[in-house]
């Protein structure tokens, strides 16, 4: 049984099939890529999955158990965990404060009013572990507004590591980071635990085919490829869905 | 070790933040005893107004509620302890507090329900809907509140069975400054505690905190019930030390003018809201004995150069300007 499994997603945009009869399942250890041509729908799956939008129709399941009318948040504390493919961080916060709150969130601690973060051993000890991990212990104490964008998105993997998911989807993480940078984001992706099924959204081909084991295309809202990194350039389908469009895809990414 | 040895730095700051902030309150409170000896009347009321703009500033400067109808806890607070007092003869001063705070943390819960529905505009809407509606409420049963002419009959039994409310007010400008600083220092461990940094991410992007997992609607609901008991001590206290409580004390209006106190002195900081909230009221009293009848455009025109100026508010911009300094020193 597979861990992680979308069974026929759909979504409309008036009138306008954005996600169509999508289904795909994943297992622990899995790397697999999503890609397509802009606008194809494959930031709204990961909306749809993890409950950001309501689908119109299919089911969601995870370790076992149907999660299509289970809260956002739940899902989260279940072990689903993405990424924003534009940053989603708190301008006035230090990474240390941003990794610190994932770490008490994941343990239930985040809601305690007492006790200050900085002042809890393992808190400070896991932060200080995970911020070296990827390589942003010099950055620690400064807000993030004050810090580059390309460490901005390592900091976005760290809070996803720090909360430990089962099951991470992560939309375009190297999108926006200069090219001498993105081995930065490559590294990064290398040290996330091997046990973790991962879905990449990404344009860069370069690190798709470095990073993943399976390759899925998605062009508008329907799947058109799920196969081997090796045989997606081959396929014939796939050309056609990027033909005109993948010179953008990449420069748009 | 490095990242241990770091992060021991701002905790000693921020206990010394603490530690400087009570210091400077008790030192201001003292001046202002001496320099205004027979307007302790007015020294109480700012201590009430303050606890009132600290409330607003835990949902809007922490949380980024937008609210017009704070006052409705507040004045909550101030019916609460004068119900009990002129209705049940339960005249024991930190007693009276004490349901102040229950009645604020209650209406807090109330509001907060109804306000956390909406986002943004509509928000606004519903607070000012929330406060009116308080306000009617608190008209229509004037058997228990008095009406339009506000709840009399409130006594208090001398503070711990030893000072009693003098005439000049002295024992109520004391309970206040009192008052203050318990709340100043439990503010200031709530704010630096797991929750006050969950809040702060509220504030600045929900969609983040609701995707590390946790519930942004819980967060604002109990900062809300925090925020009520907090305005409710400040309410009860204006009830303990005028012995009156009217309807202006669940106003829109006054809603609206703790709102311009806050963001006069800056969101998002405990100082901030004080500092606004003494320099506002300071201003107002001095202004209006001066000119009588243009000082609320002399007000005005204060207001529209802070918020032009120093869009961060004073204590907002003057920390700002400070910390450039020092990094620029460095
Ligand atoms: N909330 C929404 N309401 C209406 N239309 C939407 C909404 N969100 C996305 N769309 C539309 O759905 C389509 C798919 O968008 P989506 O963001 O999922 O594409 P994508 O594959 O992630 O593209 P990109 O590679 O540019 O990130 C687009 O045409 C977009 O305009
Ligand atoms: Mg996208």
């Amino acid at each position: 049984m597979s861990l992680f499994e979308v069974k026929n997603l759909r979504k409309n945009f008036g009138g306008l099939a954005v996600t169509n009869d999508v289904s795909l399942s994943l297992a622990p250890g899995d790397r697999l890529a999503l890609i397509g041509p802009n606008g194809a729908g494959k930031t709204t799956f990961v909306n749809l999955v993890t409950g950001h939008l309501k689908p119109d129709g299919g089911s969601i399941t995870l370790a076992g158990e149907d999660i299509t009318g289970v809260k956002a948040m739940q899902r989260v504390q279940r072990g689903l965990v993405r990424s924003f493919q534009v940053t989603r961080l708190f301008a006035d916060m230090t990474p240390q404060e941003h990794v610190a709150l994932a770490i008490l969130q994941r343990d239930g601690k985040s809601t305690r009013m007492f006790g200050r973060h900085d002042a809890m051993r393992q808190v400070v000890e896991e932060v200080g572990d995970i911020l070296n991990l990827l390589g942003l212990s010099e950055l620690a104490h400064l807000k993030v507004r004050e810090i580059a964008y390309g460490q901005q998105r390592l900091l976005e993997i760290a809070l996803a590591m720090a909360l430990r998911p089962k099951v991470l989807l992560l939309d375009e993480p190297a999108a926006g980071v200069p090219q001498a940078e993105t081995a930065r984001i490559e590294r990064a992706l290398d040290m996330l635990p091997p046990d973790l099924a991962v879905l990449m959204i990404e344009h860069d081909m370069d690190l798709v085919f470095r990073f993943a084991k399976r390759v899925m295309v998605l062009a508008a809202g329907t799947v058109i490829f799920d196969g081997s990194p090796q045989d997606v350039t081959q396929d014939v389908a796939v050309r056609e869905a990027y033909l005109g469009s993948y010179a953008n895809a990449g420069s748009a990414a | 070790m490095t990242v241990l040895m770091n992060s021991t730095l701002p905790t000693r700051r921020r206990s010394l933040g603490t530690l400087i902030g009570i210091a400077v309150i008790i030192a201001a409170s003292v001046i202002g005893y001496f320099l205004f000896p027979n307007n302790l009347a007015l020294l109480t009321r700012i201590v009430a107004t303050m606890l009132l703009v600290l409330s607003i500033d835990l949902v809007t400067g922490y949380c980024g509620v937008a609210t017009l109808g704070h006052a409705a806890l507040f004045g909550a607070g101030a019916y609460g302890a004068g119900i009990v007092s002129a209705h049940f003869g339960i005249t024991e001063p930190l007693t009276m507090t004490l349901i102040g705070a229950v009645a604020g943390a209650l209406a807090g819960l109330v509001s907060g329900l109804v306000i956390l529905r909406a986002h943004g505009l509509p928000q606004l809407v519903l607070s000012i809907a929330v406060v009116h509606l308080f306000h009617e409420v608190a008209n229509k049963a004037s058997s228990w509140t008095g009406g339009s002419d506000g709840l009399s009959g409130i006594t208090t039994d001398a503070l711990l069975g030893l000072f009693e409310f003098d005439l000049w007010g002295r024992t109520a400008y004391v309970y206040g400054i009192v008052l203050l600083l318990i709340v100043f220092v439990l503010l200031r461990i709530l704010v630096q505690s797991p929750f006050g940094m969950l809040a702060r991410g509220v504030r600045e992007d929900p969609v983040r905190v609701a995707a590390m997992g946790a519930s942004v609607h819980s967060v604002m609901l109990r900062m809300y019930v925090i925020s009520g008991a907090v305005a409710g001590i400040g309410g009860a206290l204006n009830a303990i030390s005028t012995q009156v409580v009217g309807l202006d004390s669940l106003s829109f209006t006054l809603s609206a003018e703790a709102l311009v106190m806050l963001v006069l002195g800056g969101t998002g900081s405990l100082y901030g809201a004080m500092v606004g909230t003494v320099s506002f009221m300071w201003f107002e009293d001095v202004v209006s004995a001066a000119n009588p009848f243009h000082w609320l455009t002399i007000v005005g025109a204060l207001l529209i150069v802070v918020v032009l100026f120093a869009p961060k508010g004073l204590y907002g911009s003057a920390a700002a300007f400070l910390s450039r300094r020092r990094g620029g020193g460095k």
